[in-house]
Formats: C-alpha cells, structure tokens, sequence
C-alpha cells in the first residue's frame, strides 16, 4: 500500500472541504487524490492490491452521528449513507414494508463486511472485474483509460450483457443498488454548494467510451442519504449465484409489486449481476401495469427485461439466467402474503 | 509467552514464540528512536512518511502505538501487539480468519486501518477466556471438535459468538448463512454449526443484550 495522508472530517462541510481539494480533473471514484474513507472494505482492498492510490483519506466515519438514521417518516423511508448495511437488513420496519431492500443487503458480502459497509460506499462499490483488480493486466480502460480491455478477450463469464460498450464490459457488483433504482429512489449528495437531492437512477453513468467515470459526483461531493417515496411491502430480492451465500450474482432481480384484486397496478424491475451499471428494466414494468400475472405474462415480461443484451465469449448464459430471475422473481413477489 | 510453551520444542522457540518475540523487538524501535519526530495529532496534515501515535482499547486495555498510517488493526495486533490469535488469511476481507469484535460487533481487522479503531473497544480472541476458564464457545468448539488445523478457528469462534448476540443462531440453517463470512478450508463446518448451536443459549443467558452500533 502506498502512503497517505490521513485526515479525520468532524462535521459534514469539513468533509466536503477536504474532499473537494483534490481539484477539479480528479473522478472521484477512480483516479482522485483524495478520498472519502467510510467502511473501507472496497477502499482498503483496493488500495491494497494497487489499484486505488489515494494521496489522503478522508475518514468520515463521525458523520455517522448524523448521516446514519433509518427511518420511516409517514410513507417516505430515510436512510442515512453511513448507516451499516447490516443494521437495515435488521431493521423491522425496512424488513416488513421493504423486503427487497432488506434482502439486497442481507444477501450481499459477509456478517463481518455488512457490519463495516455502509450505505454510501455499497453504491459506490467498485467491479470485481478480474483485469480491473488486478494490476498486472496492463489493459484495463477503467483502470487505465485509453488501455484497452483484457475482459473483453479474457475470461469473461461473470461479466456484463447489459450496458456494455467497446471498452468496458465490467459489472456493476451491488445488489442494495438495485432495490433503489427499482424503488425510484432518489440520493441526497452533499457539495461545496450545499444538499442537493436527484433520483437514484441517475448516479451511475454507464461505461460509454469513458469507463473510468463511474457516477456523476465530482470532487468534494458526498452522499449523505437516500429518501424511497412509498412503501413497498410486496417486493423481492431474488439473488442467483454459484454458492448459496457470500457471493456476488451472476444474475438478480429487485421487483416490487402492487396488485390490487389481482391486477398489477405499479410495477418495479431492476437487474444486477448483468449490467455495468444498477439496471432498471422500464419495458418489463409497462407489460406488468394493467394485468393480470400469469406464466406466460411473466414469460414477456423476463423478455423484455433483457431487451438488447448481448453476450461475450463466455457470458452467454446470463441472458437466459436473468430472464428466469426475472420471470421466478415477478411470480414470487405476485405470490406474496402481505 | 510461558516456559511451559517453550519447552514445547527441541530447540526451545516454537511459531508463536518467535513472531511474538520478533513483534515485541520491531516496536521499540519506532517508539524509542523516532519517538521525538511523531507529531501528536494523527488528524492534522503531515507527512505521509511519519508513524502516528495511537492508542487503541484491547481487551479491556488502552495500549500507546506508534505506527506506520497504513498499518491494519490485524497488522497492529499481530506485529505491533504480540496478540497473534488474530489470524491472517487473505488479508482482503474474504476469509474471516482475522474476525475480531468492535463495540461488541464482529469486523475483519484486515480492511480496518488501526487510526480508524481508535476509540473503539476491541476483543480478540485473546481477550475470552479468564485463565484457564474457557470461554463457552471456544468449550464448544473442543467439544464438537469444529476444527482441524485450527488456522480460521480464532476468527469462526469471533464471528461465532457475534452471531449468537445479533441473534442469528436460531437454527443451524441461520447458523449456516450467519457464518458464512467464515472459512474453513478443512471443512469443519458441520462441527462448527454444532458448537455455534451448544454454546448458543450460555451465551444468550450471560449476554441478553444485543449490541447495537
């Protein structure tokens, strides 16, 4: 690990301040200075491995005094960014009304990682593309913009089919994210100018021809929350992977659900574990809106959920994989006693 | 380290002797020839290049550090401290090995850096047993005989009794999922499961309380 510079940030506008003196041709996420240091379980990985090479580390972990509230006020579900993924996974009120964000947290990483993580990071959490974490791969253009892809001629099976472009095919790992982008989210960031708050949906920025830009925040901005607007106790989070626990998806689906007498009234479909970015999938939703489920339903559905994926060399699998997620995770949520 | 350890082999230095031996010499050197160059503050600017001084609560006890900013709790328990329960596997967050609790919740050492566990109360396995009383999960562990080499058994015995606390021991399909942060490459994993599950309700009848974060 390369030396730093370890700053400790009291209170949000001295975070902020820290943060936005890594100037203004740093990302964020990628090549910045400076960095915001919260559980560090993606961070101190990378910096570890070489490949994340802050100069300063901006311990914001006393924010947490502020920024880690789980709470349902009237309809509208406040999360804090530096609340623990394990401690909303337990939460009895996000467990009844939002089992889907529930369960996108109790089945991601570890009992030990869950209790660091927090809210923020886990969105900002980096791919586990092989090439991407491991330095000796001199291709890479989201390590090394301008590189090329090693992925891309490499093993690529657990890689995305969704969101690709001709230079990165890396996956966006999370699954928390995806509950959010199903939900219609919205995140609330913190910047030299003050709070902001914009929807979920566009923080990422898919890979295009600049993968190393992964969201939109720039230097000195911090998420400070995230705010879900309506409650969602018919929902899901269905996880598929190569062992039962501790491990990343190959292919999941958020789906959240409201059937009044058996017709769908609103309709909420995102993937993860297939797309470079948390993926929400708008045509699937419109089949669902004014129907009744059935299997052949939930068949289109897992269809068009998948509309204009395409596969690698050894990926090809996922397309099929995702659909039946897709189609099982409809069913499930549809067959929910709430 | 006990005579009765190391007496324990030939040449009078086993394993553990020595690194605890060898942690014990590399500390003084920062702490007597450097100490003057330290600045006081670790949450100020400085130069990367210079230890921070620290203190961190094990086991009950505040214990004064000086130390490279990069090192991790794990490193700074193992190198720094002579607490060399806590065990390093793969030093990336994935094995458990290095399973210690922070205000009573279970965290890998391995991706804490030791700044950020300042004011935290740490318990390694070290900190456990009374003597020779054992802890009812390590009782547990050797009576269901849930280990082979015993490599990941000081962090699945961590993780184990935080799994109790949080109360994710209810059934061994919970025990299963709750534990699975923790690997065993001998497989010991039935006989784990088995001593999560007899020690459960000791634990539980001790320690009500659920900590919190």
């Amino acid at each position: 690990m390369r030396p730093f510079i370890y700053l400790k940030a009291y209170d949000p506008s001295a975070a902020a301040q820290a943060l936005a003196a890594a100037g203004a041709g740093d990302n964020l996420l990628t090549d910045a200075s400076i960095q915001p240091l919260a559980g560090g379980t993606t961070l101190i990985d990378l910096m570890k491995l070489d490949v994340m090479r802050p100069v300063t580390l901006v311990d914001i972990n006393p924010l947490a005094a502020g920024w880690s509230q789980v709470s349902l006020e009237g309809d509208n579900l406040k999360l804090g960014a530096l609340a623990r993924m394990s401690d909303v996974a337990d939460h009895p009120e996000v467990q009844q009304f939002y089992p889907v964000i529930a369960q996108s947290l109790k089945l991601a990483a570890s009992p030990q990682l869950r209790n660091m993580a927090t809210l923020g990071g886990n969105v900002l959490q980096r791919t586990r593309c092989t090439y991407f974490r491991d330095v000796s791969y001199a291709n890479c253009n989201k390590r090394r913009p301008g590189s090329g892809c090693a992925a891309m001629d490499g093993f690529n099976r657990t890689h995305a089919v969704l969101g690709t472009s001709d230079w990165c095919i890396a996956t966006y790992p999370g699954d928390f994210a995806q509950a959010l982008i199903a939900l219609d989210a919205s995140v609330e960031i913190l910047g030299k100018s003050g709070l902001r708050s914009m929807p979920f949906a566009q923080l990422h920025k898919p890979p295009g021809n600049s993968p190393q830009i992964e969201t939109i925040l720039q230097p000195g901005e911090l998420i400070s929350g995230f705010t879900i607007t309506g409650r969602w106790p018919r929902s899901i989070y269905l996880k598929t992977r190569d062992r039962q626990s501790y491990e990343f998806a190959l292919a999941s689906a958020a789906v959240a659900l409201d059937v009044q007498d058996g017709t769908v009234r609103d309709a909420r479909v995102a993937l993860g574990g297939v797309a470079t970015v948390p993926w929400r999938a708008l045509e699937a939703e419109l089949l669902l809106k004014g129907r009744k489920l059935d299997d052949e339903l939930a068949r289109r559905v897992a269809e068009a959920a998948l509309t204009g994926a395409s596969a690698s060399k050894h990926n090809g699998f996922k397309i099929d994989l995702g659909k039946r997620v897709v189609a099982h995770a409809v069913q499930r949520a549809a067959m929910m006693e709430i | 380290m006990t005579d009765r350890r190391l007496s324990s082999t030939s040449s009078g230095f086993n394993r553990r002797t020595f690194i605890t031996a060898a942690a014990g010499t590399a500390v003084a050197v920062p702490l007597t020839a450097r100490a003057a160059a330290v600045p006081a503050s670790p949450a100020s600017p400085q130069d990367p290049s210079l230890p921070v001084s620290l203190t961190l609560r094990i086991n009950g006890e505040d214990r004064a550090l000086t130390i490279d900013a990069r090192t991790t709790l794990l490193d700074a328990l193992r190198e720094h401290l002579g607490l060399t329960g806590s065990k390093k596997g793969c030093d990336h967050g994935q094995c458990g090995a290095c399973t210690v609790l922070a205000d009573g919740r279970r965290v890998v050492s391995c991706l804490t850096l030791a700044l950020v566990a300042q004011g935290k109360d740490i318990t390694t396995i070290e900190g456990l047993g009374d003597g020779d009383a054992l802890h009812p999960m390590q009782a547990a562990f050797i009576e269901q005989d849930a280990f082979q080499c015993g490599y990941c058994t000081p962090g699945q015995i961590m993780s184990a009794i935080a799994c109790v606390t949080e109360g994710h021991a209810s059934s061994d399909e919970d025990i299963r999922e709750y534990m699975s942060g923790n690997i065993c490459r001998c497989a010991a994993y039935p006989n784990i499961v088995a001593a999560v599950r007899q020690a459960a309700p000791e634990i539980l009848q001790a320690a009500p309380e659920i900590p919190k974060g």
